[in-house]
């Protein structure tokens, strides 16, 4: 073992398995040492450092050369990403859209995509904000030579990939614009296509950007994903709407609502929402939540009046905890179930008019009606919400829940032993009633289980269980002298 | 000095440079933010910021920095390219818990180009790997970036001698089950209740209180307590992988050992025997406090393991796996919901439902959904809308479920299963075994062809690369010489899986060895939490 823990030691320092801690104690310094090392050997590795070495393209040409780049030209203009990758990259889906109509734009249209700092009527709001977020396209002055070479789109991509500041300006037509893309697509860095899309969305119309990204559905997911972490709603919707996914438009908008502290606001917006194009069940969602928004406004003014004016019994016996703005449907039901039990279905606040308005299921309002009433002990009303009466007028007792379902919440609410063995009585599986039955200490139950059963032998060790000289004890002490006689 | 990154303002501390190390994270970038702008511009001498993104720099960050006018205050922006970051001996770990979210959710493939760049970098160091297999999308383009960038960098052509025989690249999402289902390994089963972070856990410190130490317990440890788990530690390295059931004897049997071993001093009479025993003392302390820990450990998860709870929610999980009942609304998952158990175990289940259906009933679904957003508030719709897209959970659209055909055809169901002395992998999830690995398995023998029909009914396509060694590097293999497989997940691995590759490796007449790389190790509540839609804390 002292050779594997050798090996151990060796392993964690040798110093291509550099082991990184997170503890302050560590000696960062040297770690940190160790680190530049690492990255210093790194990029001879990964970054073997341009200029002096000489490119070459696929075809075999020193890249740089001067039939290289009209070939990258000439080919751009026809769907480059087909010819040269094709050898690579068949079958990748990204690829197989590529528009070739690209060329059949007019001239006018590819200038008006170019002079993106005259104001456009509708364009100018938004891309005011575009030139803050894009201030690495603009070229700083220190990094001169950069500017003055002439790279490739693919240059220009895997110069970006490893991270180096590059002018984007250079790339003026909108076949040159697309052939970028499409290279940093291809790199699949989404730095790269992130950045390449915002030198994009600034400098091309709206119609334009959208129909080219159409057919990129990478590069498109990069864009919704974009617009989504930096917040331009109106923006994200617009392309979502030109795109038809007329789901996800709805979706996003309703996102928005998380956003609104304010009820009043939230409601209004929600209300907004309920026309969108949701899928079906969604739709009737939406449309329960804000029938709740609505309704929670109108009870938590109207109780925090009453609790305020402290006439009330109940919410001088049980302030309210929070406010009931904003809880899930569920949570309301257990607040009115609590708060107005008692009311008549035609108020809001009434637990059966919630129960018919969101068309709450039998099991759900019992069990959460039973939960609130036990925890306000109030028995009665947990006798009468489990009683049915039939058509002849006879009573039964029902809990859609199951009876044991129904104990328990009682148990858990402290429930007097007279009251649970009511329900443990009626519990049906009887193995299931005995356990409830011992574990609460139902004696009776047990004892009339066990009678029924005709068990003698545990009826008599049960007795052991009870109070000497109780009622219970008395009560196996008959059955056993009764089945004797028998 | 070393500082965890929070907001505020920053530590005084007398030194020329700052150096903020972080991921790029919009989030992370505000609390930079804050802490530049806190700085006292008055002090002297002035320090100079500068900023290093973990793995790569991101345009984004970095604009965020300008629109809060910080970004010229940092003097030098650059990157450390860390990929892959060594866990143990056999694991390697991206720890980019959003990679699953970007590559199935937002198709946003930057992760799979960082996993790109980890292999590159694997192979110039360990030598071109000759052989690549993969199954799904994502696997297909790593594979694709890897030939490219390779040609694209004819000097990486290196000679070192290969110290993998074959890259075997799998998607997460041709088996979404598997990190679904409650791992019940040792290590697992901790990383399911306490969660495993950079091979640190965090546990409740009452166990850990030292015994005999000060009287009634004055004071009593309030901090987590915090432990390092990996293989350098001989007693986990151990038990880590086993099954939980089997953990308790392996302790006892130490235990005892370790006891033996402390008697032994009474025997020594001589003064050679006493200097040995003292001499070996330091490593038998080490042993027994490492067994005291995992004792505790043990305890802790015994505590958990025995609840009822645990064991109904376990039942349900190996019916559903088992295929019984998986095309109706389920009783168990019904009443959690009513108890408003946390909503994370009922997505937990019902997603796992819906895998072994090949997708659940439309009218399933509905009351499920229903339910949730009744109980939890309406506005899951929006975590439930990202599971449907990841494909997690789903409604039934074949109307056929083929979950039966694989789980059959791959045997990946086994009803007699040995805890304790397991001679197949079917121990990890106690009846189940991962399809990931049973893919790793069929691979290595009797190969992929003997399996197409099902490999047809996963996701993505699946294929075979090689790429080209000189003359000199091919290897001659020896007899009895392991080869030896590098499994890169990508979107994620758990503990479970593994355990369940590690054993494989050490099967005798096995023949392959495992190494494991992955975009982040997750479980089952990590995993559906990256997909859950962020929603803002409740203003209450």
């Amino acid at each position: 073992m002292s050779r594997a823990r050798a090996d151990e030691e060796e392993y964690w320092h040798s110093s291509k398995f550099r082991a990184f801690t997170f503890d302050d104690e560590d000696d960062e310094l040297s770690q940190l040492k160790e680190s530049k090392r690492a990255v210093n050997s790194l990029r001879d590795i990964v970054d073997d450092d341009d200029d002096d070495l000489e490119r070459v393209s696929w075809s075999g040409e020193p890249v740089g050369s001067i039939s290289w780049s009209i070939k990258e030209t000439a080919s751009g203009t026809t769907g480059s990403p087909e010819g040269r990758d094709s050898s690579l990259q068949k079958g990748s889906s990204s690829y197989t859209a590529f528009p070739k109509q690209v060329s059949s734009y007019s001239l006018s249209s590819l200038f008006k995509g170019e002079y993106h700092h005259i104001p456009y009527g509708q364009m100018t709001l938004t891309d005011t904000g575009v030139k803050n977020y894009a201030p690495e396209l603009r070229r700083p002055k220190a990094e001169y030579k950069d500017y003055s070479s002439d790279w490739s789109p693919k240059d220009t991509v895997r110069r970006m990939q490893r991270g180096k500041v590059c002018s984007l300006e250079r790339f003026r037509s909108l076949q040159d614009k697309l052939v970028l893309l499409d290279e940093a697509v291809a790199g699949h860095d989404g730095n790269v296509i992130t950045a390449v899309l915002i030198f994009l969305k600034r400098t091309l119309r709206r119609e334009i950007l959208f129909r080219e990204l159409e057919v990129r559905q990478v590069a498109l997911c990069h864009l919704i994903h974009f617009l989504r972490e930096t917040g331009e709603q109106k923006f994200l919707l617009d392309l979502l709407r030109f795109l038809d996914r007329t789901e996800e438009v709805a979706l996003s908008q309703y996102r928005e609502h998380l956003n609104i502290q304010d009820v009043e606001k939230r409601r209004e917006f929600l209300k907004g929402c309920i026309g969108l194009p949701f899928s079906p069940e969604d739709t009737s969602h939406i449309q329960d939540h804000y029938t709740l928004l609505e309704r929670q406004i109108i009870i938590e003014a109207n109780d925090r009046h009453l609790e305020m004016a402290g006439q009330s019994e109940i919410f001088r016996k049980y302030p309210r905890k929070a406010s009931i703005l904003n809880m899930p449907l569920v949570t309301t039901l257990f607040y009115s179930c609590f708060y107005h039990y008692t009311e008549a279905e035609g108020t809001f606040s009434s637990p059966t008019n919630l129960k018919k308005t969101f068309k709450i299921p039998d099991k759900q309002y019992v069990l959460t009606a039973l939960a609130a009433r036990a925890k306000l002990r109030a028995w009665n009303d947990v006798d009468a919400l489990l009683t049915t009466k039939n058509w002849l007028g006879y009573t039964k007792k029902k809990a859609p829940i199951g009876f044991h379902r129904v104990v328990e919440i009682l148990q858990r609410n402290n429930a007097p032993v007279q009251v649970l063995q009511e329900y443990v009585r009626l519990v049906e599986d009887v193995e299931t009633r005995l356990n409830l039955a011992t574990k609460y200490k139902c004696h009776d139950v047990v004892i009339e289980t066990y009678r029924d059963l005709k068990d003698r032998i545990q009826l008599t060790a049960y007795k052991c269980k009870v109070e000497r000289g109780s009622a219970e004890e008395e009560k196996i002490n008959c059955i056993l002298n009764n089945t004797v006689r028998n | 000095k070393m500082f965890t990154l929070k907001p505020g303002r920053l530590p005084p501390a007398d030194v020329k440079n700052i150096i903020f190390f972080v991921r790029p994270k919009l989030e992370l970038m505000d609390i930079i933010t804050d802490n530049v702008l806190r700085e006292d511009r008055g002090r002297s001498p002035q320090r100079d910021f500068h900023i290093l993104f973990v793995p790569r720099r991101s345009l984004l960050c970095e604009q965020w920095l300008k629109e809060q006018g910080v970004l010229g205050s940092f003097i030098h922006r650059k990157q450390y390219s860390l990929d892959l970051i060594p866990f143990d001996k056999d694991l390697l770990s991206m720890e980019s818990e959003s990679a699953f979210k970007e590559c199935y959710l937002e198709s946003d493939q930057t992760s799979l180009y960082h996993a790109t760049k980890g292999l590159m970098t694997l192979q110039a160091l360990y030598g071109t790997i000759p052989q690549i297999f993969g199954k799904g999308d994502c696997a297909w383009h790593v594979a694709n970036m890897m030939i490219r960038m390779k040609r694209e960098f004819p000097g990486s052509q290196n000679s070192i001698f290969p110290v993998f025989d074959t890259l075997l690249l799998l998607d997460r999402n041709i088996d979404l089950l598997t990190p679904l289902a409650t791992q019940l390994t040792y290590e697992g089963l901790i990383d399911e209740i306490y969660g495993i972070q950079n091979t640190y856990v965090k546990l409740p410190p009452e166990k850990f209180a030292p015994k005999k130490q000060g009287e009634g317990g004055k004071d009593l440890p309030t901090e987590p307590k915090k432990l390092q788990l990996n293989s350098a530690e001989e007693l986990y390295a151990e038990i880590r992988d086993k099954n939980f059931n089997a953990v308790g004897s392996v302790l006892s049997k130490k235990a005892k050992i370790i006891s033996a071993a402390f008697e032994e001093r009474h025997h020594a009479k001589t003064v050679g025997e006493i200097k040995q025993f003292v001499s070996q003392l330091p490593h038998m302390q080490a042993a027994r406090s490492s067994l005291a820990n995992h004792t505790s450990i043990a305890e802790l998860i015994k505590d958990i393991t025995t609840s009822e709870d645990f064991f109904d929610n376990l039942t349900v999980e190996q019916e559903f796996m088992s295929g019984i009942d998986t095309d109706k609304v389920n009783n168990y998952i019904e009443d959690c919901i009513a108890q408003k158990h946390p909503l994370i175990k009922i997505l937990h289940l019902i997603c796992l439902q819906s895998m072994c259906n090949s997708g659940l009933k439309q009218k399933v679904l509905d009351h499920y959904k229903r339910e949730i957003v009744q109980t939890y508030g309406y506005e899951h719709i929006l975590t439930l809308n990202n599971l449907e897209k990841a494909g997690l959970l789903k409604p039934q659209t074949s109307g056929r479920n083929n979950y039966p055909t694989i789980r059959k055809t791959l045997r990946l169901w086994m009803d007699d299963v040995n805890e304790q002395n397991p001679n197949d992998i079917f121990y990890v999830y106690s009846g189940y075994v991962p399809l990931s690995v049973c893919l790793a398995q069929l691979l290595a023998h009797p190969g992929w062809r003997s399996i197409e029909e099902v490999l047809k009914m996963l996701p993505g396509p699946h294929f075979e690369e090689r790429q080209q060694l000189p003359t000199g590097l091919q290897k001659k293999r020896q007899q009895g010489e392991n080869r030896v497989t590098l499994v890169f997940f990508l979107g994620g691995v758990t503990y479970a899986e593994i355990a369940a590759l590690r054993f494989l490796s050490q099967m005798e007449d096995g023949g392959t060895e495992y190494v494991i790389a992955t975009t982040k190790l997750i479980n089952g509540t990590t995993w559906i939490k990256s997909l859950m839609e962020k929603l803002e804390p409740a203003p209450f």
